[in-house]
This record gives C-alpha cells, structure tokens and sequence, in this order.
C-alpha cells in the first residue's frame, strides 16, 4: 500500500512534482504516462526514498518514508531510469552484490539469483563485463537486480526503452506474471505498453496528476473510441451512411477512402452499418470498431494544462 | 557493519576490475623509488635508515591519492549508479566509509609492496625497525587524510578532472602551510601564536614526527580528525548533490 499525499518537489525554483496525491492498493499495476519532463521520474525518486519531497508525505505500508526509509527499501525494487549498472562488473558478480547488500547468503542467494537470471534470461552473458552488454542486456540486468528480493513494490523507469520488439514482449510478459499482491509501478512513453500490462492509468504532465483511472477509461475518452471504421474496394455513394439513426458524425479521409462513423453517446452502430451496407450492398472489404486513439487522447490531456 | 564490508569488497575489487589499482601501484613504487634514491640520496647519506624515502610522501601523495579518489562519487553521479546505490537498504555514510577504506587499502597495499627498501636498508645496515614501522603507519594515517580530501571533491563534481584539480588545490594548501615558504610570508609580521596555527594545520608538521619513528597522540588525532571532518563534509555534499 502507497500513500502519497501532496507532495511538491523543486529544483531551484523549478516545481518538477506539484501537489501529487494517490493512493496505490496491492494488485494495482500502474502505468506513469506524460511528456518528458512531466515528473514522472522525480515521482518516482521520491517513492523509492532517493530523492525527499520539498513538503507532503509519503506512506508505504503504513511507515513513513521519512523515518523508516531504510525498513521501506527493503521493500522495494527499482530500475532507475536508463538502467545504470557498475559497468566493469559481470552480470554475476553485480547481482551477487546486489543480492548480499538484500541480506542473502549462501544456497538462498544462489537459489535467488538463478531464479532471476532465468526470469530475465541472462545465462548467455554472465561472466562478460556489463559495459560490453547490448542495452537489451543492461536493461534486463537491471531488471534481475530489482526483482532479485522478490519485492512488494516494484517501480521501474522505462523498462522496456531501447529494447527490441521480441524483448518489449518478453518485459511485458514477465511484469505480468508478477504475483497477483504486488505493486508495480511502470513510466512509459509508450501508449500500448500501458493497455497491454496496466490496470491502471495515471498521466502526469507538468508535475500534476491529469488523469487517474483504467486504461479502458482512458480508451473510452477518445472521440475515435466505439466508432466504426470501413473501407471499400472502389468508389461508392456513402452519404447515406452518415444519415443512419444514432451516428452522430461521419469522417471521409479522401486519401485511404476510409470512411469513419462516430456514434451518438451511449449508441452501438455497428449493426445499423453492417446492415445498411447489405442492403445497399455497399463494396465493403473491411470494417472494423475503433479501440479509441491513445495518442490524441494524450495529446488532448497533456495540452490542456496551460502554462504557469 | 555486514553492509561495510559487502560495499568495501565491491570498492576494492573494483579498483583491480581497472586498471586503476595496478597504474596506481606502479607509479607509486616507481616514484617513490625515484625520490628516495636520486632526489633523496638514500645511498649518499650513508644512514640507515628509510628517511629520505618517507620525506617524499606527502609530495607523492599530494598528485596520486586524488587520482586515486576522483572517481569515488564522480563516476556514481556520472553513470547513475548512485541512484541504484542510495536506493539499496543502506546508509550513505556506510558507502562513504566502505568507499574510504577501499580506496586507503590500495594505498596500504601499495606501502607494503615498498618492503625491497626495507630490505635493502636492512641488508646494507641496521636500521631500527620500530621507527621503520611507525613511520610506515604515519605516512598510511596521512595517506587517509589526502584520502578523505579527495574523496569529498569528487562528491562535489560529476567531474573527474574537476574533482581532480579541487582535491589537488585543497591538499597543496594542507601540505604547504606548514612549509618554510608559507611560514616565512607570516613570520615579518604576524603573532607567533598565529605561526603556530598555520603550521599546525600543515600535513608536513605533522608528519615530520612521524617519518622519524615518533607517534604522538596529537599527530594521530591531527589525521584522524581530519579525515573525520573531510569524510563528513563530503556526506552533507553528496546528500545535497546526489540529485544533481
């Protein structure tokens, strides 16, 4: 359980957190979304104990941050941003430092660092020095050093920036397979990252929380979100189309002959569309329901703070 | 203390991950045996005994303890491993004290690794050993007061040429206020009681004793307090800048 109550960060007169509250429950997986330099990062210093708040409080499972940092870092596992490593360490002897400074020993941390290098699969590069690694590997080295505890809070910074497409799965997949009592906390630029692992949503820009809620809330917020999409082999008379009972606004993109349908609030077109293309059979050779456009909807979010 | 020892180990092993441990060493026998035999003129004098060797080391120190500890916080603010390490469960002062007391082994490693001249004076005459040994320990004891100057540069910068300057300036002017050329501008017209308060700041006056085999509790406080407060101001640094 994290409990954050307004809490302000500055940098020599630069407000980088400003008056962030949230609570966040076991189980909540969360994605951190904003522009660069929204303070997603600064956020997430401040829960891991690196960097201390200007003023506000910070709870994690009911101990200060500011009394009892050290109980709370026991608790918590953490990729900084951009993965940093000792880089004339191997893999192994990194994360067999890691694990001795986390109080494991002998079989146990043997057990524990095994168990992580299979998590993340570093085996091929274990004894070459960190700083010959592709940045897939560091990041997945980071990685194994914040999971080798087996945390209740995780907070990762970009996990799956600068990795391959195969990779950016692997990283997904493995946050997903996390326990169920978890907290894992993720800042990302990447819109589909956050539909894909999150159950929880909060865009931060301008160190101000905008938006709080499911990823599917924030799908349901785009104007795009259950429009109809279709597409025809050649030319045909659509205006009727936008006539249909329930559609509120039809969209012609001239270039890719897309015509998209948006539906009244709260109205389901798709089987008025379906059937009004049999009959008249319309040439239709796709159609489908928009998921709603993540980026405008960030876009519209993130803009609309006016400068201060 | 476990935690000590754990980040010590990784400090230490670290300087022999490098090269930085073995150019240290190196250097440091090659010069120390450069000093000794051709400025100091170990051979000439006709003594035994190892003072022109320990004569030299507050100048040797003087350039090659802040290479040594430039890279201490430097490069973990450079990289961004201090973020990794300030989040792990311990203290900042833990990893200051481990950082300093890697850093002083692999310069009382490079000491113990001067014994052929202890065997040379030994096998050319009959020096006494005890005031060999206390000399070798004062001159480690100074070594870990340059230490800790540099140690609190290099938290200061994520810079290591800068920390490198700083720490350098810093421990000339400790070395030399004690030194005749500083004394003598104060001599004309300042107080003897001031005289005294500079020189007793200097390294030199300090280790003078020392290097003849005298160790006084005030020297060994001098260079323990000294590294106390140098290795305290660079905590109060490093809490302050680690964000930076």
């Amino acid at each position: 359980m994290i409990s954050v109550k307004n809490i302000f960060k500055s940098f020599n007169g630069f407000l980088a957190v400003n008056d962030l509250s949230f609570d966040i429950k076991p189980g909540e997986v969360v994605g951190f979304l904003g522009p660069n330099g929204a303070g997603k990062s600064t956020t997430m210093k401040m829960l891991t104990g690196f960097l201390l708040p200007t003023s506000g409080d910070i709870y994690i499972s009911d101990l200060s941050l500011k009394q009892s940092a050290l109980e709370i870092k026991k608790k918590i596992g953490y990729l900084p941003e951009g993965a940093p490593a000792y880089g004339d360490m191997t893999p192994l002897q990194f994360l067999n430092f890691i694990a001795r400074i986390r109080g494991y020993k002998g079989a146990e941390k043997a057990a524990r660092i095994e168990q992580v290098v299979n998590q993340v699969e570093l085996q091929e590069v274990l004894d070459k020095p960190i700083d010959n690694l592709s940045k897939g590997f560091k990041r997945r080295v980071g990685l194994a050093q914040a999971l080798i505890h087996d945390p209740e809070i995780l907070i990762l910074d970009e996990p799956t920036d600068g990795l391959d497409p195969n990779q950016k799965h692997q990283v997904r997949e493995l946050i997903k397979n996390l326990s169920k009592d978890k907290i894992v906390i993720i800042s990302t630029h990447i819109l589909e990252e956050v539909t894909a692992v999150c159950n929880r949503v909060m865009i931060i820009s301008k160190g101000k929380l905008l938006f709080d809620d499911t990823p599917n809330a924030l799908n349901r917020r785009s104007k795009y979100y259950g429009a109809v999409t279709l597409h025809f082999s050649y030319r045909a008379d659509v205006a009727e189309l936008g006539e249909l009972e329930g559609v509120a606004e039809m969209e012609e993109d001239l270039e890719t002959g897309r015509v998209t349908l948006f539906p009244k609030p709260g109205a389901d077109i798709l089987h008025l569309v379906t059937a009004h293309a049999q009959r008249c059979k319309l040439p239709v050779d796709s159609l489908y329901v928009e998921q709603g456009r993540l980026d405008q909807v960030f876009r519209e979010i993130t803009q609309e703070v006016p400068n201060e | 203390m476990s935690n000590i020892s754990i980040l010590f180990k990784r400090e230490f092993s670290s300087f022999f991950a490098t090269p930085v441990a073995y150019v240290f060493i190196g250097i440091f026998l090659v010069l120390s045996g450069v000093f000794t035999f051709f400025v100091g003129g170990f051979y000439e004098r006709g003594q035994a005994d190892l003072l022109p060797f320990f004569n030299f080391h507050p100048w040797l120190y003087l350039f090659l303890v802040p290479a040594i500890a430039m890279r201490s916080w430097s490069e973990e603010r450079k990289s961004g491993t201090i973020e990794l390490l300030m989040t792990l469960p311990i203290s900042t002062w833990q990893a200051m004290l481990a950082k300093h007391l890697a850093a002083w082994a692999v310069l009382g490693l490079s000491l113990l690794l001067t014994f052929p001249l202890w065997l040379t004076v030994n096998y050319l005459g009959n020096p006494d050993n005890g005031i060999i040994v206390a000399a070798y320990l004062g001159s480690w004891l100074m070594a870990g007061a340059f230490l800790s100057i540099g140690m609190c540069m290099s938290a200061l910068t994520k810079n290591q040429v800068v920390a490198f300057i700083l720490s350098v300036v810093v421990c000339f002017v400790f070395v030399v206020s004690g030194s005749n050329i500083v004394l003598d501008a104060f001599k004309s017209w300042a107080p003897s009681m001031v005289i005294d308060v500079v020189a007793s700041f200097s390294f030199l006056t300090h280790f003078e004793a020392m290097a003849k085999g005298v160790i006084a509790l005030d020297d060994l406080m001098y260079f323990l307090l000294v590294t106390t407060c140098w290795l305290f101001a660079g905590l109060v640094v490093i809490e302050q800048k680690k964000a930076d």
